[in-house]
């Protein structure tokens, strides 16, 4: 290919100055992802390290190996897993993802079908009706009083239901649906399928890179928010994870601002939080490489053209 | 022979049907209704019902007498909101800090994106992107719970290592600063992911007819690549000007303590207090309504200037 040829002729007629731009660049952008790793280094080896070590300060990027309270232990994860609160909560967080991702999944997949079919009459109106969504809300107090007068308030139902559509999520959809050839639905549709029958058996199988992103999406959103759970849950048994970890998080970030104001120092419990912190990030660590190569094919197709 | 299908499907745009009337296509396409209308449902009773709520920004609500029986107050309630000196400061508060925001985090991703496009070897492009998008993975409860352990000033790691006690999180002016910064770090990595796909669709051969006219890798990015992107970065321009009344409650909210109050209540935290913490449901409400309006200008108006310089906007 000319393409090719051309580059090979650029590779040799490289300049110094474009060897130093590609180092200086190399460099950057391993500097940067390195940073943003660089803070998990810390807070694991301290949810793995020693009471002793993390007071004194001595544990940086790797837990200490020689010294005071030298060593790796898992205390924290134990007393982390011991905590029937935490425990709870990290299971009842797992359902709700699950449940969640399921329904976010089935109201997108329905969507963006029947919104990426032209024969479909009105659909622009019902698209714009989903588009709307996107730019303008009612606001923290009539959603409150929404749920409440359709008994959601303190349900499960509050932390499922409410965002399980996202307009975004439905229109990166339904433009990768709606790249699929005509000529394929046709052919089905000529063997006597009809739309519902088209929908799981060809396209289905045809978008899954998008909604293997898609799922991952719902399921990170729903693992990470804890501001429904503030507005809607009071039971305790029904607060996800991160609502319980913004507690802790929220009573340590205030004593620290008493430390600053009295100029005294506090010691609370780093090693735990840690590892609860850790606990909290796990799931996503596991499940992000799976579908992060799915990322770029797509995410984009989705993404651009809208 | 052409064989007619029973649903609409093999329909082509030229083969023109012989009723068509509103019941005829619910009748052909009435499985694509179906599909449409659940999540329709979930659409409009949870977005759409809650915009008759609005109205209690206009009525002196009581919850035990409900809608039809409080009484409607017109505007007062705006009047009231408009001279708080309350609701002033968490105005100026959300403006700052989003066009602090903006500035500093809009360029972000798509320097990085340009630097990554420039990068040939695989290997260590898919490594850093990996590596780059993984913060936006992160709940803000998490880089909250990092932020105080690496940056306080006695036991964080930052002042350890460098030996001094600089209150990062606990002094507002710093604060503002880490504000915007672990925003950026956030979601620096994430955001190149579209440019790079725009960067992916411009045309080779106008890479090939910059480098016969000498263009070097600068005038290369400078006269192709930037004015290639240039119509998705005028998109992500106009839905982060659209942003700019708005603010990420959860990222405000966990980062937030007793200390920095001055410079972090915003309006998004000013709601959920007066509201939820205060129970004056009306006056929230007409908060929440002011910034929806505003955010609906700002991103309409946008999309408005944009079009009449001749960029493509939003729709």
């Amino acid at each position: 290919m000319a393409k090719d040829a051309l580059d090979v002729q650029m590779k040799i007629k490289k300049s110094p100055g474009d060897i130093i731009a590609d180092v200086l660049i190399y460099i950057l952008i391993g500097a940067l992802s390195f940073i943003c790793i660089l803070p998990f280094f810390h807070v694991i080896s301290t949810s793995i390290s020693t009471n002793t070590a993390v007071a004194a300060n001595k544990v940086w990027f790797l837990p200490i190996l020689s010294g005071n309270g030298a060593g790796v232990n898992i205390d924290a994860y134990k007393s982390v897993i011991a905590d029937s609160s935490i425990r709870w909560s990290f299971i009842y967080t797992v359902i709700i993802t699950v449940l969640f991702t399921l329904l976010g999944l089935f109201l997108t997949i329905c969507a963006a079908y029947a919104l990426s079919r032209d024969r479909m009459k009105g659909r622009k109106t019902i698209n714009t009706l989903f588009i709307i969504t996107m730019y303008f809300g009612a606001g923290l107090i009539p959603e409150y009083l929404l749920l409440d007068s359709l008994d959601l308030l303190d349900t499960t139902a509050a932390l499922v239901c409410p965002l399980a559509i996202s307009a975004y999520n439905m229109i990166i959809l339904r433009t990768a649906m709606a790249a699929i050839p005509k000529s394929l639905e046709e052919a089905a549709s000529l063997d006597g399928c009809d739309d519902f029958r088209i929908l799981v058996q060809v396209m289905l199988p045809l978008v899954i890179p998008t909604l293997a992103t898609l799922a991952l999406f719902y399921a990170v959103g729903r693992w990470n928010s804890y501001s429904d759970a503030m507005y809607y849950i009071q039971n305790d048994k029904l607060k996800p994870l991160q609502y319980k970890l913004y507690q802790l998080v929220a009573a340590a970030a205030d004593s620290a601002a008493l430390e600053a104001d009295a100029g005294s120092t506090t010691q609370n419990a780093e090693v735990v939080k840690s590892a609860t912190i850790m606990c909290a990030t796990i799931p996503i660590i596991i499940v992000y490489p799976f579908i992060q190569k799915y990322f770029v094919s797509g995410v984009m197709i989705g993404a651009v053209k809208e | 022979m052409k064989i007619q299908p029973k649903n609409g499907v093999g329909v082509s745009k030229d083969t023109k049907p012989k009723k068509t009337g509103t019941l005829f296509y619910l009748k052909r396409d009435w499985q694509l209704y179906a599909l449409v209308a659940i999540p329709l449902l979930f659409i409009i009773v949870f977005k759409f019902l809650p915009l008759l709520g609005l109205s209690i920004a206009f009525l002196d609500y009581n919850p035990i007498l409900g809608f039809s029986d409080s009484k409607f107050i017109g505007f007062d309630v705006f009047k009231e909101i408009f001279t708080s000196r309350e609701f002033g400061h968490a105005l100026r508060n959300t403006l700052v800090l989003n066009i602090l925001d903006l500035i500093c985090g809009f360029p972000m991703p798509i320097i990085l994106a340009i630097f990554l496009n420039e990068i040939k070897c695989t290997w260590y492009k898919k490594l850093t992107q990996t590596l780059l998008y993984l913060p936006h993975f992160l709940s803000w409860v998490i880089i909250a719970g990092i932020a105080y352990q690496l940056f306080s000033p006695s036991t964080g790691i930052v002042n350890v290592m460098m030996g001094t006690k600089i209150p990062f999180l606990t002094e507002k002016w710093h604060w503002g600063a880490m504000y915007i910064l672990l925003a950026v770090w956030q979601s620096m990595g994430w955001g190149t992911i579209i440019y790079l796909a725009a960067i992916t669709g411009i045309n080779g051969d106008l890479y090939e007819a910059a480098s016969i006219d000498g263009a070097g890798r600068w005038g290369k990015i400078w006269h192709v690549t930037l004015p290639g992107i240039k119509p998705t970065i005028v998109v992500m321009l106009i839905m982060a000007l659209g942003r700019l009344m708005g603010s990420n409650f959860e990222r405000v909210k966990v980062l937030s303590n007793t200390s920095v109050t001055d410079f972090s209540e915003v309006i998004a935290t000013y709601v959920y207090r007066v509201g939820l913490e205060s129970n004056r449901f009306n006056i929230s409400t007409a908060v929440g309504l002011f910034q929806s309006v505003v955010g609906l200008i700002l991103v309409l108006g946008s999309d408005r200037i944009s079009k009449a310089l001749g960029e493509s906007g939003l729709v």
